[in-house]
């Protein structure tokens, strides 16, 4: 059974290059335009992980983060911050809004499966 | 698993070009004094995909670019730094920059101005810098913020390839002062950098093009063993862990929050990410670590069957198609209209009652290809927003050389017209939109003394009239000057005289070589004047016509029919062959009497119709051919009109109005003299398709 993945990110290209990476590795991927799209998917059905950019129109990734971690469902799910920024501003932000980790941008795609392995196998 | 990253360039591509189209739409926008945060933060998330995007898919020429930009832009919309009209013009500068990288990748070139791309760079890290010093203090890191004065840091590289080294050392030299200490070959590297960014832009930028594990950073002196030893060490302010190293891996932006107790089993984990320590779903990680292969994770399982009725991407709502494939397919309709109109043609002559079935599905096979018809055509329409949407930037950049205030207005950029059409528009109507800036809307002060609001108001309108589409640009600038254009006019030597009309007079300034502006300005009035824009769209097959009132303003109108593909026209049959008029170029059909047709000394014949006295063009002198009659009187005239212009053409009758599949003469023979096109009609045979403009030409001379 395959795991599935809800990768969240505004820029289609990255979308792509991230669906098309992880459903080559087997795995399930539902791509969401922004954080509301994402917010929105998560809600409809549970998934084993999800990956989300942090600036986005509409609601960014923390937001979306916290609003997931209300979900009873989602308390536990790894969520994976895909960011451009590396500073601990942004890393205390993703703590607290109880980000399981973050993978910084720009990250080649054999990168972004050996991390997905790992958190979810 | 290798991923082939060229695959995802022309997503990419897309998205950077829609990114930087919406960034100059939104800055041109942009309130300077009080600018809407939403609109800010949009700007900045379009520099910030573009940063992301071009980061992944190693374009780091446009990531150096897009990195300075973003970076005085975060500081534009966190309040830090107050928006400037400079900063507007060299956010658009920079966004020019960013279109010319990507053409250049897109085609494969490599021809960006490297002294343009620097100096972009080196202003927007100049205002960057401005009086942010306390700003950025909040960073926990001690070097971290700026002073005025230059930082020395120490870089030393390792394995980094040459050609990422040189990209890097290039976007280096952008920013700051760059010694090389020591080169000791295998792509090893160390140098100083005196620069005003603080350490965390620093390395944001080092890590867009190479690993952070191949780079040491420190502000003292580098010691080489540590070098040596491991390449990390500056991410140790770690938010989660005050005391001990947790997370040891941390590096290249990736990083693990893990509880002590993990982190054995964390340390060989990949650089390049990083969990929270005890956030939730690391037990998962635990649980995946313990049972190695995939094993069923949560009680909240996933079904897989859900997955695919999860909502398809929206963007699937479109196709992509090459413009071949739709010629392709507008060329088979076509032909498909002449077969039809073959078919009906021969069915014409059978008996109605006999083969009822066979005529009524004739008739059902004519409205299903008229239907097929439009339908493909409408493939091929594109708003004229495509060539709306470039006008605010031009009007912005004309006028602010000018000094002029000028509000643009745009209406009707929903209106469809030909993808053919769009692409020839965009220059004719740029040049009259220029025009319109620099000789029609006044200056300020100019303004205010005629009692008119100092901003000028210049309005593109589009609208469906008709078969025809008309684009009108109009200003409420001074008007044009009947005495300064006749005065030109009689200068340049062409024959005007006191009692012509203000629309004869206004039509002077479309004659070659004809500028008005009394200073010759580098805006417009380079001698390739109006008469260019009224070649190129009558080469459309469209018309121009002119509007004027001293004071109030000017109106140039723009015709052009909805497609290049079809025409609407008359045919006309010249002994045995026939021709086609095409429709909106003719004015009346008429036999004139004995006497109105006057023969002037070896000039030819004239006709008078109605007291005006026209020339009189035989078309089958023109195209030698035996006609039925050489007598006007006994054939038919048919007066057209082009520029301003008329004349009559003598035809034996007149056949019937169609609509024509244009087949252009020049791609399968030559050009060939009076003659635009070809098409071909019911019958099978082959019909000409008189150029107006060139009879009327020949008309006049």
């Amino acid at each position: 059974m395959a795991k599935t993945i809800l990768a969240v990110d505004d820029s289609a290209s990255i979308r792509q290059m991230v669906a098309f990476t992880l459903k080559g590795a087997g795995y399930e991927v539902v791509e969401a335009v922004d954080g509301e799209d994402g917010l929105n998917k998560a809600k409809s059905k549970p998934f084993n992980l999800v990956l989300t950019d942090q600036n986005m129109p509409k609601m960014d990734g923390i937001t979306l983060i916290k609003s997931l971690r209300a979900i009873p469902q989602y308390k536990s799910t790894p969520i994976l911050v895909l960011t451009t920024e590396a500073g601990d501003t942004m890393k205390s932000q993703g703590k607290a809004a109880g980000a399981t980790g973050w993978l910084v941008k720009p990250f080649d795609p054999q990168k972004l499966m050996d991390v997905v392995k790992k958190v979810i196998g | 698993m290798t991923v082939d990253m060229s695959q995802f360039y022309e997503v990419f591509f897309e998205e950077a070009a829609e990114h930087l189209a919406s960034m100059e739409g939104l800055l041109l926008k942009l309130d300077i004094d009080a600018p809407d945060a939403d609109e800010l933060n949009a700007i900045f998330r379009a520099a910030h995909s573009i940063k992301g995007g071009s980061g992944t898919f190693g374009f780091t020429d446009m990531t150096g670019v897009t990195h300075i930009l973003e970076n005085l832009l975060d500081k534009i919309r966190k309040g830090e730094l107050a928006l400037r009209q400079e900063m507007i013009d060299v956010f658009l500068e920079a966004g020019d920059v960013l279109k010319a990288q990507l053409d250049a990748h897109r085609s494969g070139g490599e021809s960006v101005d490297e002294a343009r791309i620097a100096s972009v760079c080196a202003v927007l890290a100049k205002m960057t810098s401005e009086e942010t010093a306390p700003a950025t203090s909040s960073t926990p890191r001690q070097n971290a913020a700026p002073s005025a004065d230059k930082t020395r840091f120490h870089l030393a590289f390792k394995r980094v390839a040459k050609s990422k080294l040189e990209n890097l050392l290039r976007e280096l030299a952008e920013n700051g002062d760059l010694k090389v200490q020591e080169e000791s070959g295998n792509e090893h590297l160390s140098l100083m950098f005196d620069t005003t960014m603080s350490e965390t832009d620093l390395l944001e930028l080092i890590q867009y093009v190479v690993s952070l594990k191949q780079v040491v950073l420190a502000t003292g002196e580098i010691d080489p063993a540590e070098f040596a030893r491991d390449a990390f060490g500056f991410f140790e302010g770690n938010p989660g862990a005050p005391e001990a190293p947790l997370v040891a891996e941390e590096d290249d932006g990736f990083g693990l929050f893990v509880s002590p107790a993990e982190l054995k089993s964390q340390q060989e984990a990949d650089d390049g990410f990083g969990l929270f320590e005890d956030a939730p779903g690391t037990e998962q990680i635990k649980q995946v670590e313990a049972t190695a292969d995939a094993a069923p994770i949560k009680p909240a399982a996933p079904t897989p069957k859900s997955t695919a009725a999860a909502p398809a991407n929206t963007e699937g709502a479109s196709i992509r198609v090459s413009v071949e494939k739709v010629d392709q397919l507008i060329n088979l309709v076509g032909e498909l209209v002449i077969t039809q109109a073959m078919l009906a043609q021969t069915t014409a002559n059978v008996d109605p009652t006999l083969y009822e079935v066979l005529l009524n599905s004739v008739a059902q096979l004519e409205r299903n290809t008229r239907d097929l018809q439009e339908s493909v055509m409408s493939i091929r329409m594109m708003p004229i927003s495509f060539v709306f949407s470039r006008f605010p930037r031009v009007v912005r950049d004309v006028a602010n050389k000018l000094g002029k205030q000028v509000e643009l207005r745009t209406i009707g950029e929903g209106t469809e017209l030909d993808k053919g059409l769009i692409e020839k528009i965009a220059d004719p109507l740029t040049h009259l939109v220029r025009n319109s800036l620099d000789h029609g809307i006044e200056s300020p002060e100019k303004r205010i003394a005629a009692g008119k609001d100092p901003k000028g108001t210049l309005t593109l309108r589009a609208s469906h009239q008709g078969g025809n589409i008309v684009i009108e640009v109009s200003d409420d600038g001074g008007g044009l000057s009947r005495e300064r254009i006749l005065a030109k006019a009689k200068e340049k030597g062409i024959p005007v005289s006191d009692s012509m009309t203000d629309q004869e007079v206004w039509l002077l300034i479309f004659a070659p070589g004809f500028s008005t502006a009394e200073v010759v300005t580098d805006v417009s009035g380079r001698g390739v004047g109006m008469d260019v824009v009224k070649r190129n769209i009558e080469g459309m097959g469209g018309r121009v016509e002119l509007d004027s009132k001293t004071g109030t303003g000017t109106t140039v109108t723009i015709r052009l029919p909805l497609t290049l593909a079809i025409l609407d026209g008359m045919s006309v049959a010249v002994g045995n062959e026939v021709f086609i008029i095409p429709l909106n170029y003719i004015i009346e059909s008429l036999q004139p009497a004995e006497h109105d047709v006057k023969t002037v000394a070896s000039e030819g014949r004239v006709v008078n119709v109605r007291g005006e006295y026209l020339p009189l063009m035989a078309v089958h002198s023109l195209f030698n051919i035996k006609p039925k009659t050489t007598d006007p009187s006994k054939g038919i005239l048919v007066i057209i009109e082009s520029d301003g212009n008329k004349a009559a053409l003598l035809v034996d009758e007149l056949v019937g109005q169609h609509q024509v599949v244009i087949k252009s003469l020049e791609t399968n023979f030559r050009k060939v003299r009076g003659i635009s096109a070809a098409t071909i009609m019911g019958d099978g045979k082959v019909a000409l398709i008189l150029d107006m403009v060139a009879l009327v030409r020949m008309a006049r001379k």
